[in-house]
């Protein structure tokens, strides 16, 4: 039986939030000391072994975009947290900053100490002014505390697009620019913000740090799976009983969330589909559900990780009715910068619409499979790449509600 | 030095270089259609993506910087699928258009359509169904053809400094559009047609009036006229199967007859006129304390660009008209009284590189002559198309002469073509005005050459006079920033609108890279050094014209037809 681990939400709900004595006598700040007093390169180390991966999306290792910024020279560094949070259906950052800002503020002060930066911004979502509200309070009692020492943290707020998650458009967006994606390399953590290297991490990434500070890498290496260590919170909405998050070891299988946490199917309806990672995350079936829900297990199946949104489907739900509105959505969040996803994902919209429409046929699945292809693999940016995401795994695994409708 | 293998080809490339760049070194062609050589990358057509082993994902050339032991291949049939899709999906999106399209046989879609051949499209045709824009009289919009390449904007914003061209929306409804989304014509626009050159398909063009020109033809009544700007003939040839600056002038004139013109006449004969009275303005500053620096006024995007972006400084702006403008007004007073045809039958067509000129042929000061000056304003693209329309073999054709009064210029006047022409043709004459002296070694080579700001020194009889040469609007804000700013050293400054001056034209054969205009820049030194007279005031017809009509530089007639005044255009500006 799957169990809640709380590394992340360790203080939710136990302390006041807007109360940094409270953190602090949580033992809060206590982290930061200890990484101060570290040699940087050790620290990073640390962080390293850990062998914590960024909990935003990508999964790439969080030690290893450290070193990247540490070792390039520059006069100006910045650090970033990425609290954009678009992603339908998940609210895991939101809960983190709202129960416990300061472990936030910790793990990025943490972060600029180890890669040498003075300034650091949180890219909040639009939608959240009362989290910013939050935040900003939870800055100035840092500040007045002293706690941060020279480190100075900026509340950036977003403009809506979902695509400005998406951290090149994130930091286009904060310099004032239209929030496009820029090609990589160079990566932000060479020449970001303003040109300057810039360490870009989640919400989530970064209330893991002071905790692995604290207790030290190989402890959390040891914690879930072996190659994507730790804990993820997880949001579940849709048709499952328990509409709610929990925070899991990474080795817990989706069956388990499903099933154990969320308490099973609602309405005592048969299991279709699950959605995990939220709306470019691919569609998985009952067949595949003892995946564990770490980034590789997840990748094997042609699914993701992502931001941890478990959406579940019964029975009664139609993929393709299903799918159609996702298509809508990135058809409406396209940047635009780039021809595939630009046009791709108005023709993929306009095409599942055709299916579910009953107007389509056996050539325009195929259509629909070689687009998706070509965009998963000729897009400009993650949003592109991920987007076929949904249609290529229900044309794979729900092959039926596609033919069904065909003329 | 970074060792790649590129379609099994091994060879080793600068760090930094791009994998198109190390491809194109080995002779492996990727196709692009975003990219631009004098631009910086943009990424995002993603036509040139291409297989980097041990990556998922398709790399675009343009942009993805080659790394040592990188494996590249070009052509495997996922890369073919690809780039087949996006075009798939770009074409499904753009106008089916091309026999009607300004750009057919000199489009990058269009000949990657043809390279990829494209057939039956699986994706419907839908296109945005925006209108065009024909709100000014010389630059059209037509956005529904846009691939959003994005390289207008750059041309606008960072080679002309005017941005008058942004992007709107976002997701498929994107597009390129004026200042806010209004009509060119209520946007900074200076119309200089740089964004022509860097359009890769038919999105933007010059407003073509090659009717108006034969309609005048097919008027047994009307006596057309026509001027050639110093900066065509280098470049005519590139129209009409030839290579830069291969057409003889005697022919170019033998072809426009064949066309239909009545009188073959040349703005470089008003060139050498501009210098004298535009030298003598000079001097007279110089000696009268005016306002300096004085600037160059031949070109009228960067006219435009002054009276929208520098109304404070329109008191440098030199008075004398463009040499264009200083031809229609002789042509219909002086020319038709000495060739005894009444002025009120002239139609006076100027053939120019120039997109601007369109414009300002229609300013309502410019009817000095008491008719419109100057009727009609063809590009050199539209002459190529009239010349191609003829089917004109300009190989066999043979030679004719330019017709008297107003068709005789020097070496001098063909400088004007390129930039730092206009400044060193100055300096040819003022140095003899001065010093009395006769220059014996009449060039100037500082002067000479693309790079976007030049400067130099002539000691003219002890005063020493500094000079600066700027091309490209961005490089003239440069100079006109120290200007207002008041820590301008110069007494005189040359402004060409357009990168290379007007060899770079808006009106020129699509110039799809710098190097093609440094080409026609060298032509025109070529054809400078062939002239026998190479000094403005020993033009024959100028010497003439002074004598029997203008009496004296700067005097009462040259005030009349000559020089103009102008007038802040009061746009808003981004
Ligand atoms: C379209 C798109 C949207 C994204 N949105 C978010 C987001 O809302 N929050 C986030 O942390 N990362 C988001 N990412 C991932 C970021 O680009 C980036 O990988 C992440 O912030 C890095 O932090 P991490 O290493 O801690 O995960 C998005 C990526 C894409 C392509
Ligand atoms: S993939 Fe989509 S969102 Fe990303 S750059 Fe291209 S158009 Fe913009
Ligand atoms: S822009 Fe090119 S592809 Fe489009 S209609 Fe014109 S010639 Fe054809
Ligand atoms: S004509 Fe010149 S000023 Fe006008 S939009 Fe094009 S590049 Fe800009
Ligand atoms: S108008 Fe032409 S140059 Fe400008 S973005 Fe569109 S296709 Fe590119």
């Amino acid at each position: 039986m799957a169990e809640e681990m709380r590394i992340v939400l360790r203080n939710y709900g136990k302390i006041d939030p807007l109360n940094i004595d409270e953190y602090i006598a949580a033992g809060g700040y206590k982290a930061l000391e200890k990484a101060k007093g570290m040699n940087k390169i050790d620290l990073i180390e640390e962080v390293k072994k850990s062998n914590l991966r960024g909990r935003g999306g990508a999964g790439f290792n969080c030690g290893q975009k450290w070193f990247f910024a540490y070792q390039t020279n520059a006069d100006q560094k910045y650090v970033v947290c990425n609290a954009d949070e678009g992603e339908p259906g998940t609210y895991k950052d939101r809960l983190i900053m709202q129960g416990d800002p300061q472990s936030v503020l910790e793990g990025m002060a943490v972060c600029g100490y180890a890669i040498g930066a003075n300034k650091g911004f949180i890219y909040c979502r639009g939608e959240y002014p009362y989290v910013v509200d939050i935040l900003n309070q939870a800055i100035d009692q840092a500040k007045a505390k002293g706690v941060l020492g020279d480190f100075d943290i900026e509340v950036r707020m977003g403009a809506g697009a979902y695509v400005c998650g998406e951290e090149t458009a994130l930091i286009e967006s904060i310099e004032g620019h239209r929030g496009e994606p820029r090609f990589k390399p160079p990566f932000p953590g060479v020449e970001g913000l303003w040109g300057k290297p810039t360490i870009i991490n989640n919400v989530e990434t970064f209330a893991n740090i002071p905790v692995i500070v604290d207790k030290g890498g190989d402890w959390y290496a040891a914690i879930g799976a072996p190659s994507y260590p730790g804990t993820k919170v997880l949001t579940l909405t849709g048709d499952v009983n328990n509409k709610t998050f929990f925070e899991v070891p990474t080795s817990t299988t989706i069956r388990e969330v499903v099933y154990g946490l969320g308490g099973g199917v609602a309405g005592g309806k048969k299991f279709k589909a699950v959605q995990i990672g939220g709306t470019s995350g691919g569609f998985i079936p009952e067949s595949l559900l003892d995946t564990a829900i770490s980034f590789d297990a997840m990748s094997a199946i042609g699914a993701t990780l992502g931001s941890g949104a478990v959406f579940v489907m019964d029975e009664s739900r139609d993929m393709v009715d299903v799918v159609s509105k996702i298509t809508k959505f990135f058809e409406h969040e396209s940047c635009g910068k780039c021809a595939p996803c630009r046009e791709g994902t108005a023709r993929m919209n306009e095409l599942v619409g055709k299916i579910k429409g009953g107007k389509g046929s056996a050539a325009d699945i195929a259509l629909l499979k070689k687009l998706g292809g070509v965009m998963s693999i000729a897009c400009l940016c993650g949003l592109g790449q991920a987007a076929p995401a949904p249609v290529l795994t229900t044309i794979g695994h729900f092959a039926a509600d596609y033919e069904d409708k065909l003329v | 030095m970074i060792n790649v293998t590129i379609d099994g080809i091994k060879t080793s490339v600068p760090e930094g270089s791009t994998i198109l760049k190390a491809a194109e070194s080995i002779g492996v062609k990727i196709p692009t259609l975003c990219n631009h050589p004098d631009q910086a990358v943009k990424g995002n057509c993603r036509v040139c993506v291409c297989e980097v082993e041990g990556s998922r994902l398709l790399s675009a050339a343009c942009v993805m910087p080659v790394w040592e032991g990188m494996v590249v291949k070009t052509r495997t049939p996922k890369v073919v699928e690809a780039r087949k899709t996006i075009l798939e999906l770009i074409l499904s999106n753009h106008p089916q258009d091309c026999l009607n399209c300004i750009r057919n046989q000199n489009c990058e879609l269009q000949t990657l359509a043809e390279e990829y051949f494209i057939r039956d499209n699986p994706f419907s045709q839908k296109t945005r169904g925006m209108a065009k824009d024909y709100s000014t009289p010389a630059i059209f919009r037509d956005p529904d053809k846009c691939i959003l390449c994005r390289r207008c904007v750059e041309a606008c914003s960072v080679i002309q400094s005017v941005n008058a061209l942004g992007l709107d929306q976002r997701g498929h409804h994107a597009m390129v559009v004026p200042t806010m989304g209004w009509d060119l014509i209520d946007s900074p626009c200076v119309m200089c047609g740089q964004c022509i050159h860097a359009c890769p398909v038919g999105a933007i063009g010059e407003v073509e009036e090659i009717d108006k020109l034969l309609a005048a033809i097919a008027d047994p009544d009307t006596v057309v006229v026509t001027q050639i700007a110093p900066a065509v003939r280098v470049a005519i040839g590139e129209e009409v199967g030839l290579a830069t600056g291969d057409m003889p002038m005697d022919v170019f004139a033998a072809g426009l007859r064949q066309i239909g013109f009545d009188y073959v006449l040349h703005t470089n004969f008003t060139a050498d006129l501009t210098i004298l009275e535009e030298g003598n303005e000079l001097l007279k500053r110089l000696k009268e304390g005016g306002t300096l620096p004085m600037f160059t006024s031949c070109s009228p995007g960067w006219i435009n660009f002054c009276e929208t972006f520098y109304p404070d400084l329109l008191d440098n702006l030199s008075t004398c008209k463009s040499p264009q403008q200083m031809f229609g007004a002789l042509a219909k007073t002086y020319w038709a009284e000495k060739s005894n045809i009444d002025p009120a039958k002239i139609y006076s067509v100027s053939i120019m590189p120039c997109t601007a000129k369109k414009y300002e042929c229609s300013r309502p000061e410019m009817n000095d002559s008491g008719f419109r000056d100057v009727d009609l304003v063809l590009t050199t693209r539209e002459i190529g198309r009239l010349f191609r329309m003829s089917g004109i073999d300009f190989n066999k054709l043979a030679g004719s002469h330019f017709d008297s009064w107003m068709g005789a210029y020097t070496g001098a006047a063909v400088i004007f073509g390129a930039s730092g022409g206009v400044m060193e043709a100055a300096l040819r004459t003022v140095y003899e005005v001065v010093t009395g002296q006769t220059l014996e070694n009449v060039n100037f080579e500082v002067t000479r050459g693309i790079q976007g700001i030049k400067e130099a020194e002539v000691d003219l009889n002890g005063t020493v006079v500094k000079v600066a040469i700027a091309n490209g609007l961005s490089n003239a804000r440069q100079l006109m920033d120290e200007v207002r700013a008041g820590t301008s050293p110069y007494h005189f400054i040359e402004i060409m609108a357009c990168p290379g001056g007007c060899i770079g034209g808006g009106g020129q054969p699509i110039t799809k890279s710098n190097a093609k205009r440094v080409e026609r820049i060298n032509q025109i030194y070529v054809e400078d050094e062939a002239c026998e007279i190479r000094k403005s005031h020993e033009n024959p017809e100028v010497k003439a014209i002074y004598e029997e009509f203008l009496h004296e530089p700067l005097g009462h007639q040259s005030h009349h037809l000559l020089h103009t005044h102008y007038t802040a255009k009061n746009k808003k500006t981004l």
